[in-house]
């Protein structure tokens, strides 16, 4: 079996309450486990759906997973390397292979930069350090390239976040993910905040990225059918733990967990 | 979007106070050229001249000493002390605080105690003690000045940057590799400048003031030297003989000081984007408004885009009718955000629209001129071909309530847009209606129309007749009366329906009581004893805390009411446990003493419901009720919603974006597009045969449980906006025909009719799905038409693309048709 991409072994969250003085209370400093001991396979190629409600611990998982926070147990591996022990360059190929797509995208845009600049500055971070740093010609043609692969007409990029629609927006998102030629995109609810249309071409996007560029995709969301287009395999998570997983159309063909057939329960249907 | 300068020569407020500190500043900074008399050279013989002596027009002081020459090169001094004492404080300040918020913890907490330990002492005292220590001198002064200043900066920035951190954008720049001190430079100063640049202005003048203070009590500029506050101290010892010598430095510190701070106030105006509509709508007749519209125009769809107005759109007079309760009105959006957040259930002036009514039959008729705004709508909507309505649908029993020509229109940059343009609805008793749309398809606006309630600074028109009584018309109190009594109304956000410092039991007793009392004190008024749940339904739509202010002193005045009533405390809470019982929250323990912040999410919704329930109101609005909720929640609330309109009178009307949640819970769907009714059409007509190239495209591309493999034909490009919808390209014709696969040349000339197909059944479109005039091709299933055009179809569709394109001036294409397969994507992104 190849190396998986990502690996979580025995991630855990805790939150404590009670910090400053009322730690030093007896009894004062509690602790919530916002995610259970939790083990999650990310194989080269995959597609994995993250589905839960909200409070299930999804989120805090695949922050953990994209490096924006720290396990408060457990190890995430990188390719068979844990993500402290990666070396300089290693750890720069991890930040350029691994990215993330947020839920609300104009909130993940700078507002004071125009859509053009935030690529620049991505890049130039993804790629400080390396030969093509002081490459200025390079990092155009690959904003430009990248801006053709998900639909970005060149009027977008010299726009402001907030002029930009919702889904004009998550485009500009998943181009920035993109710059650095990512393996795995971590996607947090990335059509949620969408109308009907502007998700579909969203979804398609990422249908066709994925068919093109090989990318591999950690999908968090709550919705059982747009997770069902886009990944092969699914896990529930309930309550800080992953209930259920499995090949998506076993899980959702044949739940075993109740909470799985009461999520499925409640997608409307015609 | 205009530049802040651009903006600044409009704002009344900034162009005072630039004049205002011009009269000082400009003098100030030409000193050295202008034909000035030393200041410093002293003339014992010329001492105490009056104003209008030669070569000294404002006269001399004790030594002689010329004034207007002091006076200017006083100012001189004391400005570029402020000036610097600022520019120091803020630079100090704004480290402090940028390194205390970004890095947080241990930085935090050092650089934080030893700040709060300068604020412990009084202000001037600190700044005498700096002096003290360093010894009198105005670099001094300057200096001890700054440090007292930044506490100040340092708090301020430390909470702007505490709320940036914590920005996506700033865990973005992580993902690329950024190093944290190159994320504060390039991610966090300049969202940081603006800030920054508001409180050096409003702290300039005090800045200045300090310095004169510190120089009048000698700490400051030395002799022969003198900044304004050293002239007003030594004019101090002739105030009686002489008061010129002491009065005119200090009308130069006023007169400073004024025009920095009327421009500070304006900048503040400006930059900070709750309130940067409010000068210049102070400056409009309400009614007119043109700016406000900023809002809407652009992409009317996004809420989060437009976090910065519903606040202070909610600033807005209301009175538009002349009936002007300085409405603490409501957001514009009322489609984008929450509608909570702003409308005002009492003040609102809510029949904004009746008079102009009249108006606009009798023009002119109306004791207000009528203004311009209101004027390029009529002219924009007469220019356009009068569509026939499709007579109403011909019912038997008499609906409960019927919207007929209802529009909300709006502000925007060219006068009222209608954001609901001449919309029909009828609701029979007992009928559960859905609503949907995109985002700023005018649903949430529509939904609150019927309650009566306009948009700040737009306006109802047309009519809305709950049981043959106009509401529009209605008085204030007998409408207020209505809403929650008769019509309830259940908001997005659950948390905001309810008042965060009741527990849910008061919260319910309230919605129960506050009603009853106003029955009793205005006895004719209609039947029943209730009227607070719309206390509580409209406070759960007034988006609770700032507005709960006059929510509660209402129910004050109608407790007080109740000890009159006949209505024992048991009989309520009975009540109120009916009421928990309905929602199905009677199980749960302890229920009526949590607060709102102990509920979840579905909780709290049903509690919101609960409240809109409390006097059984025949109409029940729900407003995307669910769609904050969790899927699992979200099917028990729509559940709840069926049950609760179930085999009784009550009506439902459903908004909702999401067309499989509004098929599956109601009767009937209207689907709005641009504020107008595309299509009207019994549920199973709806699914089975849906008429409209919208509804077909949207019913395409709704993803299906079960079906990954469906494809997805997005709808190409965006919704217009009301004021694109109102006078754009696409005006005089169908709406959606810049984006219809079907569209014909036909289609721009003239708006169709909502015509009847089959009965009950509705459809604006000339080429409606099923008919024979649509069916140009094969008989290709409908899904497979707008599939079609995703690509195959491309030459009608490149056609439309060059259109678009010129409409935004945007000349290149991007190779859209290198991709024919993503040709409807690439569509949109070219906008």
């Amino acid at each position: 079996m190849t190396q998986p991409l990502l690996e979580l072994r025995g991630v855990a969250k805790l939150y404590s309450q009670g910090s400053g003085l009322r730690a030093l209370w007896p009894g004062g400093r509690q602790q919530q486990m916002a995610l259970a001991p939790t083990d999650l396979v990310i194989p080269d190629g995959a597609a994995i759906g993250l589905v839960g409600e909200s409070g299930s611990g999804k989120t805090t998982l695949s922050r953990i997973a994209a490096g924006l926070s720290r396990p408060s147990r457990g190890e995430v591996d990188w390719q068979g390397t844990p993500i402290e022990a990666l070396d300089p360059e290693a750890r720069a190929a991890w930040r350029r292979e691994l990215q993330y797509v947020f839920q609300n995208a104009t909130a993940a845009l700078n507002p004071r930069h125009r859509v053009r600049r935030i690529l620049h500055i991505t890049l130039a971070g993804l790629w400080r350090g390396s030969e093509k740093q002081r490459d200025q010609a390079g990092r155009h043609e690959r904003i430009n390239e990248v801006a053709a692969q998900v639909g970005l007409g060149r009027v977008l990029l010299d726009r402001y976040p907030h002029q930009l629609s919702g889904g004009q927006a998550q485009r500009v998102a998943i181009a920035r993910a993109l710059l650095g030629a990512p393996k795995l995109l971590i996607l947090d609810e990335p059509v949620s905040a969408l109308d009907l249309s502007l998700q579909a071409q969203i979804l398609n996007l990422l249908v066709e990225l994925r068919r093109d560029l090989g990318l591999t995709y950690l999908f968090i969301s709550h919705d059982l059918a747009v997770v069902e287009r886009l990944c092969d395999e699914v896990h529930v998570m309930h309550d800080g733990r992953i209930i259920e997983q499995g090949a998506t159309a076993e899980v959702l063909s044949n739940p075993r967990k109740s909470y799985t057939r009461r999520l499925l329960a409640a997608v409307p249907r015609r | 979007m205009k530049t802040l300068g651009a903006r600044l020569l409009r704002h009344p407020g900034a162009m005072i106070g630039l004049g205002v500190l011009g009269l000082v500043v400009v003098p100030a900074l030409a000193a050295p050229w202008l034909p000035l008399a030393d200041p410093t050279l002293t003339m014992p013989a010329q001492r105490m001249l009056p104003a209008g002596s030669t070569g000294h027009p404002l006269g001399t002081d004790a030594l002689g000493r010329d004034l207007l020459a002091r006076l200017i090169w006083g100012a001189r001094s004391s400005i570029t002390v402020g000036v610097v004492a600022a520019l120091v404080a803020a630079l100090i300040g704004s480290l402090i605080g940028i390194l205390a918020g970004f890095f947080g913890r241990v930085t935090d907490a050092l650089l934080m105690r030893g700040v709060d330990v300068l604020m412990a002492f009084p202000y001037l005292l600190l700044a005498l003690a700096i002096v003290a220590a360093l010894g009198p001198g105005l670099a001094n002064a300057m200096l001890a000045i700054a440090l007292a200043n930044v506490p100040f900066f340092a708090r301020a920035v430390r909470g702007a940057v505490l709320d940036i951190r914590h920005q996506d954008y700033i865990d973005a720049a992580r993902l690329a590799g950024h190093r944290e001190w190159w994320i504060v430079i390039v991610e966090v100063l300049p969202n940081l400048i603006p800030t920054v640049l508001l409180l050096m202005t409003t702290t300039l003048g005090w800045m200045v003031l300090e310095t004169a203070g510190l120089s009048f009590l000698g700490l400051g500029a030395q002799p022969p030297d003198a900044d304004l506050g050293a002239m007003l101290g030594t004019g101090r010892e002739f105030l009686t003989t002489y008061p010129r010598v002491a009065v005119l430095p200090g009308l130069v510190i006023l007169v400073l000081v004024v025009g920095i701070n009327l421009f500070g106030d304006a900048l503040r105006d400006l930059l900070d984007p709750r309130l940067r509509d409010r000068g210049r709508r102070l400056g409009t007749r309400a009614g007119e408004c043109r700016d406000a519209g900023r809002h809407h125009d652009g992409h009317p769809g996004h809420d989060h885009r437009h976090g910065d107005h519903p606040a202070h759109a909610g600033r807005q007079k209301a009175g538009l009718s002349g009936e002007g309760q300085a409405g603490d009105g409501r957001s514009a959006g009322g489609d984008c955000g929450e509608p909570v957040d702003d409308r005002h259930p009492l003040d609102q002036g809510r029949r904004g629209g009746s008079p102009h009514d009249r108006e606009v039959s009798g023009e002119g008729q109306g004791d207000e001129p009528p203004d311009d705004a209101h004027k390029g709508y009529r002219a924009a909507r007469d220019a356009r071909e009068r569509s026939n309505e499709g007579g109403p649908t011909t019912g038997s029993a008499p609906p409960l309530i019927a919207a007929e020509g209802l529009s909300v229109l709006v502000p925007s940059e060219r006068g009222a847009a209608a954001a609901v343009d001449r919309l029909d609805l009828r609701l029979q008793a007992g009928e559960r209606v859905g609503m949907v749309g995109e985002s700023g398809s005018g649903k949430s606006l529509t939904a609150l129309a019927l309650l009566g309630f306009a948009p700040p600074g737009g306006r109802l028109e047309g009519q809305v007749e709950l049981e043959g009584t106009d509401l529009l018309t209605l008085d204030a109190d007998v409408l207020r009366d209505l809403r929650g009594r008769r019509i309830a109304y259940v908001p997005q956000e659950p948390s905001d329906a309810l008042d965060p410092l009741l527990r849910v039991g008061d919260q319910l007793r309230e919605a129960i009581t506050a009603h009853s009392s106003e029955i009793s004190a205005d006895a004719d008024v209609a039947v029943g004893e209730e009227s607070a749940a719309e206390l509580a339904s409209t406070e759960g739509g007034s988006g609770g805390r700032s507005e709960t202010g006059p929510v509660r002193s209402a129910v004050v005045m109608a407790g007080l009411g109740d000890l009159g009533s006949d209505k024992p405390g048991a009989e309520t809470s009975k009540r109120v446990e009916t009421l928990l019982n309905k929602v199905g929250l009677d199980g749960v323990a302890g229920i009526q003493r949590r607060f709102p912040h102990e509920l979840s999410g579905g909780q709290s919704q049903r509690v919101a419901i609960a409240m809109a329930l409390a006097h059984e109101p025949d109409l029940l609005i729900a407003d995307e009720a669910t769609t904050a909720l969790d899927v699992t929640v979200q099917a028990e609330i729509l559940a709840l919603l069926e049950r609760l309109s179930r085999g009784r009178d009550r009506s439902l009307l459903f908004v909702s974006h999401d067309l499989a949640l509004v098929t599956e819970l109601c009767d009937r769907v209207l689907v709005l597009y641009a504020g107008r009714v595309v299509e009207d059409a019994p549920r199973e007509r709806l699914l089975d045969a849906p008429a409209h190239p919208y509804t077909v495209a949207l019913l395409a591309c709704s993803p299906e449980l079960g079906r990954p493999q469906k494809p997805l034909p997005a709808i190409a490009g965006q919704p217009p906006s009301p004021a694109e919808a109102t006078w754009g390209a696409a005006a005089a014709g169908c709406r959606f025909a810049p984006r219809c696969p079907k569209a014909q040349p036909v289609c721009e000339q003239g708006e169709p009719g909502l015509d009847e197909l089959a009965p009950g059944h509705r459809v604006r479109c000339l080429f409606p799905e099923g008919s024979k005039a649509s069916d140009t091709g094969d008989g290709a299933d409908s899904t497979d038409r707008v599939a079609r055009a995703d690509g195959a179809d491309e030459a009608d569709g490149a056609e439309v693309t060059d259109r678009r394109a010129g409409i935004d001036g945007d000349a290149g294409n991007d190779g859209s048709r290198a991709h024919s397969g993503r040709f409807f994507n690439e569509r949109d992104s070219q906008r």
